[in-house]
């Protein structure tokens, strides 16, 4: 028992903890805020929302993989950047900007197959990496506040996006974007016969993809021990000859890039288009919530990108016992901030039970070997 | 001459509520708590004064309108102070994550007002018939020229807004309250040592920046639009640039808070102006000018900003 106590715990298990915490607290306010409106449905409908996700069985699995998809890229956009210190809430018009350059390459460029919907992505890439270079030169070069900068480039972004749609790709009818040729679309290569009647296609690997890479650049290359570096301590950074200026530009471009990607991958798909009426794009702010409780890790914005969207189609069957969607967007916000708090709300536990039980042994040496 | 006149009067009514709110973050921030939650507090402040303002409308009272838009905007004002204890509480006792609480309130109070507008009446609109606007003030819209520019088809929200700015001055800058207050987003360690309570300072100071983002909701849904529709238009995020790009300073925000009044009037109003009319260039545009000019105006002034030094700093009494 003694050396069972003094081992330390499996540190993935320590790091995730605090997520954990924070989104039981979430889904507990939720519960709460559900019974307030209506206390006879509500274990009905929170249960739903649950496991409604499995309703239709895997061809609900095909459309979370498929919603997931932009929110896993937005997700580690903003986490990316996180890691260098810097707040990217300009997820949404990034995105937006990748999504309106896919689509006019998809409407208008007459391609080949695959050449079509590649270059359709990579210049959506690139067009969300313009729009991320911008602020993060700003910041850089001036000191201007990263969080203000990229709120107004969503505004900048979803204007320009809307001129553009009216100029060049518009379907007067009904007043949105043209469809994109059959060549842009991105191909299934299979995973509609696993998950049959499903919307998945390519953009789940894609992302995957996506997260692999910026987990090896954030892990295993000099430019993402830089980007962390700076994000830790900037003065000791530049102190150690690190261009943090430098990084700060590639960082945020680097974030916009995934946004841009994330639009391009949504997008390019029968049956979405931009309109000229939409405000700014949700999956932009949802990669806020995903970057906050997948603690900035790619990884953890894959597993918490998943989890959103499970949980949101969850929230879409929940209406069934008349319960709005929204209480989705009040379950994770509260799951945000509980997860502000949960690191330490984790340490006051863990000193807390470490006081007691020194309480209950009172034995001198132990207390070496605790500290 | 007519136009230029309008223009400066429209002007003055949109930079109201950014004043408010703009000052509201100055006490925050100079109190060393970084608030960019005003675009939530903000709204949740529009939400429930609003409900509130519809309430009395629809129950046929015989008040008057201005005393109903009042008291919608002191419901936001308390509404948003409850609403910022939230913040407060993360960023001070729990000594978390600024920015991550405040982008959690941010986040909660759109969807908060969508479920709850849509579940207790089917629409997540809440619309008000009353006009605010006052066509006039008997005898002060007499005097020349002032008279049309301050006193004639102005909104109450516009003389609660400069009779807070006036006071905020006063409070920050020649009470002992606001320089203890300042001290503590100065150097809270020196405070500290001199008696001064850190945390009942912030709890303090973030509590009023959510009183004035809240009244500051509500003045701005009350002044540009007959309805609440679950946003806040990125006011709560421009007011932060009008912070900025005001320096931290009272009325240097109040000219800040002008200069992006003015943006926006032209964004609105470009059709009113025949010289921008005639150059016929989609709407659009028009409509990013806030935007681009707020990026191209911050990269100036943010060069010799002077925020306040411990701003966004967690307080933690053991570190020194």
């Amino acid at each position: 028992m003694n050396s069972n106590e003094t081992k330390p715990k499996h540190p993935l298990l320590e790091k995730i903890e605090p997520s954990l915490i924070a989104v039981a607290c979430g889904l507990l306010v939720g519960l709460v805020v559900m019974m307030i409106f209506n206390i006879q449905e509500s274990f009905a409908g929170f249960f739903t929302m649950l496991v409604g996700a499995f309703n239709q069985g895997s061809r609900s699995i095909g459309n979370m993989f498929y919603m997931a998809t932009p929110i896993i890229l937005t997700g580690l956009s903003v986490g990316f950047a996180f890691k260098t210190g810097l707040f990217n809430i300009g997820a949404a018009g990034q995105m937006v900007i990748g999504a309106y350059t896919a689509i006019h390459i998809g409407v208008l460029w007459n391609l080949p197959a695959p050449l079509h919907w590649i270059i359709a992505i990579l210049c959506g890439t690139l067009a969300g990496a313009i729009w991320g270079l911008i602020p993060g030169v700003l910041k850089a070069l001036s000191n201007v506040n990263e969080v203000v900068a990229t709120i107004m480039m969503n505004f900048i972004g979803m204007y320009l996006v809307m001129y553009m749609i009216k100029a060049n790709v518009l379907n007067p009818l009904d007043s949105r974007s043209l469809n994109v040729q059959s060549t842009a679309l991105l191909p299934t290569w299979g995973l509609d016969k696993i998950f049959p009647g499903s919307a998945i296609n390519i953009g789940i690997i894609v992302a995957l993809l996506a997260v692999v890479v910026i987990h090896i650049i954030l892990n295993k290359t000099t430019l993402g021990y830089q980007l962390k570096a700076t994000g830790y301590n900037k003065e000791g950074s530049t102190y150690a000859g690190i261009n943090t200026k430098r990084n700060i530009i590639i960082s945020m471009s680097i974030a916009g890039a995934l946004a841009g990607l994330a639009g391009a991958l949504y997008y390019l798909k029968l049956g979405n288009h931009l309109t000229t009426s939409s405000g700014l794009l949700p999956q932009g702010f949802d990669g806020i919530s995903v970057a906050l409780l997948g603690l900035s890790e790619p990884i953890g914005a894959l597993i918490a990108g998943l989890f959103l969207s499970y949980i949101r189609q969850g929230g879409f069957y929940m209406q069934l016992y008349d319960f709005k969607p929204e209480i989705i967007d009040i379950i994770i916000s509260t799951i945000i901030y509980f997860s502000a708090l949960a690191v330490v709300l984790q340490t006051v536990f863990h000193k807390q039970i470490k006081k007691m039980k020194e309480k209950k042994r009172k034995t001198p040496n132990e207390e070496e070997v605790s500290s | 001459m007519n136009i230029v006149y309008d223009l400066f009067h429209l002007s003055l009514i949109s930079a109201v509520p950014l004043l408010v709110v703009a000052i509201g973050a100055m006490i925050s921030e100079r109190s060393g708590v970084v608030n960019i939650a005003l675009e939530g507090l903000m709204l949740m402040g529009a939400f429930i004064g609003i409900a509130v303002i519809k309430t009395l409308e629809d129950s046929g009272t015989s008040m008057s309108i201005q005393w109903i838009l009042l008291i919608g905007i002191i419901v936001g004002g308390v509404v948003g102070g409850v609403f910022a204890l939230l913040h407060a509480y993360a960023a001070i006792s729990m000594k978390s994550n600024q920015i991550i609480s405040a982008t959690a309130l941010n986040l909660f109070a759109p969807a908060f007002a969508i479920f709850t507008a849509r579940t207790i009446q089917n629409g997540q609109q809440i619309p008000f018939t009353s006009v605010f606007k006052m066509s006039e003030i008997p005898l002060l819209s007499k005097i020349p020229f002032i008279g049309d520019l301050f006193f004639k088809d102005i909104f109450l929200s516009f003389y609660v807004g400069i009779f807070i700015l006036i006071f905020v001055y006063f409070f920050i800058y020649k009470t002992r309250f606001g320089l203890r207050l300042r001290s503590c987003g100065e150097n809270p360690h020196a405070a500290d040592s001199l008696g001064i309570n850190i945390y009942k300072m912030r709890y303090i100071a973030v509590c009023l920046s959510g009183v004035l983002a809240g009244m500051g909701g509500v003045m701005f849904v009350t002044s540009t639009s007959t309805e609440f529709n679950a946003s806040v238009a990125g006011y709560g995020f421009l007011a932060l640039a009008v912070l900025i790009f005001g320096n931290w300073k009272p009325f240097r925000i109040m000219f800040a808070a002008l200069f992006f009044g003015f943006m926006r009037t032209i964004a609105a109003a470009h059709g009113m102006i025949p010289f921008l009319e005639n150059l016929r260039i989609p709407g659009e545009f028009y409509n990013m000018i806030p935007y681009i000019t707020t990026l191209i105006v911050l990269s100036f002034a943010s060069r010799k900003s002077q925020a306040p030094k411990a701003a966004g700093q967690v307080y933690d009494q053991g570190r020194r």
